[in-house]
């Protein structure tokens, strides 16, 4: 087996306080001044150490990122003048789609490098839009390794990138009589793709090329950011080029191990060239998660592309469509659609936008895809809010522009950490231990249309209701 | 209230309900009360409010803060005793808790847990405007309704007179019969992950109530041991505390292969949770981790499964079996093959339930929900000739009487029950069971000074109490259909609806989902 890929993550303290949900609200005037038995010293989590000059000093209330809710002060004081409620700021966080609790919750894998572990139980719905009508399965017997998911026989999470033939030809003496492409390989099935907005400076950017390398990843640069000192990493940094301008960028397409080339009809006449040119080179095209997505990937599967690059919107949903299908279809239609076409495996397929926490990742791969790209999680990392307010030209609240580099990068190999973990976990539960044949193994997942057909259908008849109701 | 003593037809008594309130002093209710400084305390409010809200000694004339928990709300309004219009001096107020908002999740909102907490205490259903049945889930039992009932169905069987007992034994080996009184025991919860009095108060209110608790994996601390009539041993993948003598004391031994709320993972037990107390029930060092690893690694296939199952049998010849396995697509294969291997009862733990930590990832996304696999499971052992010969146990999800309900029409003989014993201990369900010194609410800790927060008695009868106000809806829900016994709804999903599968006209007969959307 490939040497065991590990990732080594080391606490990364947040340069600002992160927003918590919780803040408390004091009725300060029934306090009855001089009790012995005040709460707030008693706080298991010593949340009010810091925090009890604000109300005295007239300022506004602390909202309280370490409060964990256990309402011990609510339910305790002796003269009940404490209540609880959700930290507006809280709210403000991110959107419908990129929901407070997912910032968060990579702000603190960011931190620890840890993954996100809670207790009783799940809180969520029961089904939810896109991945969320999804399960994995498990299996009670089947084990991948024989001493844990960590131990010494252990689960590869390594995809390939470079495109494989579709048959071997062989000489009479049985002698290869091909050559075979060069292989190119991700020790993870994730790769970083420049954010479409955010305070971009060239630190961040850097930060996210040097992680990018730290992992033994791809990071997908656009041509006009890809300066000197990211080209420090260029064996980790995919460009993005167009057919107008790949020539004139020789230098980049020299250092890189693959490079992207946005798509456009006709575009495979342009590999010739390049194969020529350099023919370790592997090639991957890149287009929108649209309607044409399928029938382009046919096409360009039949053409000796490496992988295809489909970009999806930041709220993993098809772009240019009235009612966008969730990505979680997308992929099944293109992954379908090749294999329908007995093409599926000479093409890697990379998918991205809205791949928000972990099980994204490992829903994608089991929905079809090869492997995803992450933009928005990587600016999370560095403490983003997702307030938007870049867009508008205004400051940042959590001053992007000022990360130091090692910090940044060590945020971003830190949630990768968790995340790769977070894999580890799901794989290891499914009994699968090569990330490769996670790719479309539907048999190993559990679907709501299907299970509602097959538990509750003969029971309770047809579903009248469309989508999860 | 008084106390009431009932028994069953099956025989055995049931125990009595003792009010017991809340540990803290300031309980949570839906409504607020707020006296100002306006009051003069004259005392009026106390005579007017029949729920309690307002005390007054005799030996104290101060205004007491009300125990707004108790308020109806704003449906006193059309009351001759509203407080708020009563006050000569206009200095009672009333309003809806803000706090509310922050309280629970989609799963247990805040009212299913502060109906819990009433139940808890007073051994009834909640007489203030709580919706305790249905979560914000939008799916699952929080869609599924018991059909409407016939009026002529009714019956009017008191409560005392009507079966809620469930046979464990149905392979008719030559081994125990046990019933239970309820179909319900509780959950496995390990030394170590609870506070020991919990442990202790769950296994003292198993005895009264004619149920079972379970050790967990965490072994089986000397205090269970005046209770062993009514404690299963577990028997996990890390084997920790597993002897003959555990095996012994057992009526029932559980092998648990999986867990729902971590299906396919093992369990890790940070170095610093290894006391000297639990590394010696352990077996193992202070202050070394502990993995439970996934699988068995003795168990490679059915055969080797029996292999197991045997050795159990032969340790102990009056225990039953119990598997414990999560709900993976093949469950229905899975409950077959144990039942070959010689189980007793075959217990699917659905992967949205589980009390202890579990990463976010596996507890969300990992095997199929138990309402999933009851039906499936149930029908796959009906084909096979099988069902009355095995006892099928439902776990992972399961949050109050008509869940339990529910589970049983559709298939399942009874339930274990973890998150609901722990929120009638007054579990929020914030989540933080295993970080710092633990559950700050004196629950899941063994923190030495946290854990003195609950005491065996009270958290023994708080568990009876909230069973017994199952009880009492399990009763009313089988008197509308003309049932005597709860074993005659097992498999009656003929009596289920699920809102998604009914026209529009039909769906409006039936309560709403309620579908809140949380701030998580």
């Amino acid at each position: 087996m490939p040497k065991k890929y590990h990732i080594h993550t080391r606490i990364a303290d947040p340069r600002f306080t992160p927003v918590g949900k919780y803040s408390t609200v004091e009725f300060r005037e029934d306090c009855a001044g001089s009790c012995h038995d005040c709460v707030k010293k008693s706080c298991v989590y010593g949340v009010f150490k810091d925090n009890f000059l604000h109300a005295s000093n007239m300022e506004q209330p602390e909202y309280l990122y370490i409060c964990k809710g256990c309402y011990r002060c609510v339910q305790e004081c002796t003269k009940g003048i404490f209540s609880m409620s959700i930290n507006p700021e809280y709210r403000t966080l991110g959107d419908d789609y990129w929901t407070p609790d997912i910032i968060i919750t990579t702000w603190a894998q960011s931190h620890t490098g840890k993954i996100p572990v809670t207790g009783a139980g799940y809180r969520g719905r029961f089904v939810g839009e896109g991945f969320d009508s999804m399960w994995t399965d498990m299996s009670e017997i089947v084990r991948p390794t024989r001493d844990g998911i960590h131990g010494r026989e252990y689960i590869n999470t390594m995809v390939e990138l470079s495109r494989r033939p579709a048959r071997l030809r062989f000489n009479q003496d049985m002698s290869l009589d091909m050559d075979l492409p060069p292989i190119l390989e991700i020790p993870m099935p994730v790769m970083f793709q420049q954010p479409d907005f955010g305070v971009l400076s060239e630190t961040v950017l850097l930060s996210m090329a040097r992680a990018a390398a730290v992992l033994g990843i791809f990071m997908f640069v656009k041509a006009r950011e890809y300066s000197p000192a990211i080209a420090g990493f260029a064996s980790s940094i995919v460009p993005c080029l167009t057919r107008d301008n790949f020539r004139q960028h020789a230098d980049m397409i020299r250092a890189s191990r693959m490079i992207e080339l946005a798509y456009e009809p006709g575009i495979e006449a342009e590999f010739t060239w390049l194969r020529a040119h350099r023919p370790e080179l592997a090639i991957c095209v890149g287009l929108p998660l649209d309607a044409r997505a399928a029938r382009i990937a046919v096409e360009l599967a039949r053409s000796d592309v490496d992988a295809i690059h489909f970009y999806g919107s930041d709220t993993g949903r098809e772009v240019g469509a009235g009612s966008p299908r969730y990505l979680k279809d997308m992929i099944r239609e293109v992954h379908l659609a090749l294999v329908d076409q007995h093409i599926r495996d000479k093409v890697n397929l990379v998918f991205s936008g809205g791949i928000a926490m972990a099980e994204h990742m490992a829903k994608s791969l089991f929905c079809g895809a090869d492997a995803i790209a992450i933009d928005i999680p990587l600016l999370l990392a560095l403490e983003c809010r997702l307030c938007y307010k870049c867009k508008e030209g205004k400051p940042c609240p959590v001053k992007l522009e000022d990360v130091e580099l090692k910090w940044a990068t060590q945020r971003i190999v830190n949630l990768l950490g968790a995340w790769h973990n977070q894999l580890i976990e799901v794989m290891g539960a499914c009994g699968i231990r090569e990330a490769r044949r996670l790719r479309g193994e539907v048999g190993r997942s559990l679907w709501f249309e299907d299970l509602e057909k097959e538990s509750f259908g003969p029971i309770f008849g047809a579903r009248k209701v469309a989508g999860i109701g | 209230m008084g106390a009431v003593k009932q028994k069953t037809r099956a025989g055995s008594a049931l125990p009595e309900v003792v009010e017991t309130p809340s540990r803290f002093r300031n309980p949570i209710g839906k409504y607020v009360v707020r006296r100002s400084s306006g009051c003069v305390s004259c005392g009026l409010c106390a005579t007017l409010c029949p729920y309690g809200v307002h005390l007054r000694y005799e030996n104290y004339s101060m205004p007491i803060r009300p125990r707004d928990y108790r308020c109806i709300g704003f449906k006193c309004e059309a009351n001759d005793f509203f407080c708020v219009k009563r006050c000569p001096q206009h200095a009672l107020s009333l309003s809806l808790n803000p706090i509310l908002e922050t309280l629970g999740d989609h799963r247990w909102p805040a009212e299913m847990l502060m109906g819990h907490w009433y139940m808890a205490e007073a051994g009834n259903v909640p007489f203030v405007d709580l919706e305790y049945s249905l979560g914000y889930s939008n799916g699952g039992f929080d869609k599924i309704r018991f059909r409407t009932p016939d009026p002529k169905d009714r019956v009017e069987t008191p409560d005392q007179e009507i079966d809620t007992s469930i046979d464990l034994n149905k392979r008719r080996d030559g081994r125990p019969e046990r019933t239970l009184s309820i179909p319900c025991y509780g959950g496995g919860m390990s030394f170590g992950s609870t506070a020991l009095s919990v442990m202790v108060g769950r296994a003292r209110a198993a005895q009264k109530l004619n149920s079972l608790t379970c050790t967990g994996e965490g072994g089986y601390p000397g205090q269970l041991v005046p209770y062993r009539e009514n404690v299963i041993t577990q028997i996990a993948t890390g084997l920790f505390g597993v002897t003959e003598e555990t095996i012994l004391y057992a009526p029932v031994v559980e092998f648990k292969y999986a867990q729902g709320a971590k299906p396919g993972l093992g369990g890790h037990l940070l170095g610093d949770k290894v006391t000297a107390e639990v590394a010696k029930i352990r077996e193992t060092v202070v202050g070394s981790a502990l993995f439970s690893p996934f699988p068995f690694h003795s168990v490679y296939s059915v055969e080797d499964h029996k292999k197991h199952v045997d050795w159990v049998k032969e340790i102990n010849p009056r225990a039953l079996v119990s598997i414990k396995v999560s709900t993976p697509t093949d469950a229905d294969m899975v409950a077959v093959g144990s039942y070959y291997a010689g189980a007793h009862i075959i217990h699917f733990d659905g992967g949205y339930g589980g009390t202890g930590a579990a990463p976010d990832i596996a507890k969300k996304n990992i095997a199929m929900p138990i309402e999933y696999a009851i039906p499936k499971v149930h029908r796959f052992l009906v084909a096979e000739g099988l069902r009355d010969k095995v006892c099928l146990i439902a776990s992972g999800g399961i949050r109050n009487a008509m869940d339990v309900a529910k589970a049983i029409a559709l298939g399942a003989d009874g339930v274990v029950i973890g998150t609901a014993e722990l929120v009638a201990l007054e579990c929020n369900r914030c989540a933080n069971c295993e970080s710092g010194r633990g559950c700050a609410r004196g629950i899941a800790t063994t923190d030495p000074e946290l854990s003195c927060m609950i005491s065996e008695q009270w958290a023994e009868q708080r568990l009876v109490n909230m069973y017994l106000a199952w009880r009492k809806q399990w009763c009313e829900l089988l008197r509308q259909y003309g049932l005597n016994s709860l074993k005659d709804l097992v498999g009656r999903s003929d009596l289920l609806v699920h809102l998604d599968y009914l026209d529009d006209e039909e769906r409006g007969k039936y309560q709403p989902t309620p579908n809140k959307k949380m701030v998580l």
